[in-house]
């Protein structure tokens, strides 16, 4: 049997981080119990490219009602490798993220921005045969959460992944560079310093449409999976 | 080559519902899972599965998201690639007012001489990384009790990925709460 890595938890933030003050409650306070993987940890769920429908890529459009949604139209796109560098191809991404305004279409979220009648939030994509992928989308607005006094969210995108196994799949968050918000963001700060780098999306002129939208290189790395 | 370092998580946070579980919870963009994990071509013995997660005061969760994974009847793991992915569920604890999961799926085979075993990935707001639990049925008790991954697990938590069977309205249930702190502390793997 071959074998995939283990969660590197110098990267990883750990379970119990107070400053995120749900966790506290919600942490499990024992030892995890270490676990070799067999067949069930070395699979998991793969898509057919035929689950992916025109525009769920892109969130400008797959909510349009009436119109364009407001904001800054963005690109956000990379490649998903493992540790060793080689592309997961039919990697399933699904994103969501709040609206320019810094509003989510969730029924309990409750900050008094504006809802975006032409922007649902959440699209999908696989990865292509060498590893990459690409969403259009809006740029997120920063949101006030309950967290502490004046707690606020920095601008980010969720991503999900499932990179053909179980025991590599993701869920994460992208970040943009230059965020202010982010010295103070205990979500973001939970993950060791050396690592936080590897979640702040990268401006790249390369992945800009000119006179359309700007791009954003966001790649993302798995934990190294056997050869098939 | 040199390894790259593995991108780190972060917290589901509470907006999944719309993203991850939109049908589920009544958003207009169709899922590609949710808690029906078979259809006509998957045999074997239908089975629900159901539960709560609870945090260290012994609340319920309600917005915890559950994904599971399984072999099929004959302990294989399908991997078509093909269209939607069966064996696999999602479920957000926040749809149902009892703050319920609830899976609809077969009772998974032996793979490999091993117990029958579905594989569990927890997700909720306020957990940074996620965590991996597994279920086992009580009634398997020979292949429980030589499964080399139930008999890691100290004696007295075993208990905790045991699911006992009971039959309402004519179909198996099993009910699988997850304590994330306490006495009941769910056992989590290192996965």
């Amino acid at each position: 049997m071959s074998h995939s890595s283990g969660r590197d938890w110098t990267v990883h933030p750990p379970f119990l981080y107070p400053d995120y003050k749900s966790t506290v409650y919600r942490a499990p306070s024992k030892p995890l119990i270490p676990l070799k993987h067999r067949l069930g940890e070395l699979s998991g769920p793969v898509y057919g490219e035929e689950v992916v429908r025109l525009h769920d890529n892109d969130l400008t459009k797959n909510a349009a009602v009436n119109g364009e949604p407001l904001g800054q139209r963005i690109i956000v796109a990379g490649r998903v490798t493992d540790e060793l560098g080689r592309p997961i191809p039919l990697t399933l991404i699904e994103i969501w993220q709040a609206n320019a305004a810094g509003r989510y279409l969730h029924k309990t979220d409750q900050h008094p921005a504006p809802l975006d009648p032409n922007f649902f939030g959440g699209g999908r994509c696989l990865t292509d045969e060498e590893g990459y992928y690409k969403f259009y989308t809006i740029k997120p607005g920063a949101y006030p959460w309950g967290n502490h006094a004046n707690a606020w969210r920095p601008n980010h995108i969720h991503f999900s992944l499932f990179g053909r196994n179980i025991s590599n799949r993701l869920v994460t968050q992208m970040y943009f560079p230059g965020d202010p918000l982010l010295d103070f963001d205990p979500v973001f700060k939970s993950v060791p310093e050396a690592a936080r780098h590897l979640l702040i999306s990268r401006f790249n002129m390369d992945f800009t449409e000119e006179a359309f939208a700007l791009g954003y290189e966001f790649n993302i790395v798995l934990r190294a999976t056997p050869f098939e | 080559m040199p390894r790259l370092p593995q991108t780190p998580s972060q917290t589901v946070g509470p907006y999944f519902a719309y993203g991850l579980t939109s049908q589920q919870y009544g958003y207009p963009f169709p899922s590609l899972n949710d808690g029906m994990m078979i259809d006509d071509s998957i045999e074997g013995e239908r089975i629900t599965i159901r539960g709560r997660v609870f945090d260290g005061l012994e609340e319920s969760i309600p917005d915890a998201m559950i994904e599971l994974w399984q072999a099929d009847a004959r302990g294989q793991y399908l991997q078509t690639g093909l269209g939607r992915q069966l064996l696999f569920g999602r479920q957000g604890t926040g749809s149902l007012e009892s703050r319920e999961f609830v899976f609809q799926t077969i009772k998974p085979g032996s793979s490999a001489g091993q117990a029958p075993v579905i594989h569990v990935s927890v997700f909720m707001r306020g957990q940074l990384s996620h965590s991996y639990t597994r279920i086992y049925f009580a009634e398997e008790v020979a292949l429980n009790s030589r499964d080399e991954v139930l008999l890691s697990v100290p004696p007295e938590r075993r208990s905790t990925l045991l699911v006992g069977r009971s039959v309402i309205h004519g179909m198996p249930v099993y009910h699988f709460d997850i304590h994330m702190q306490g006495e009941k502390e769910t056992v989590f793997f290192d996965v």
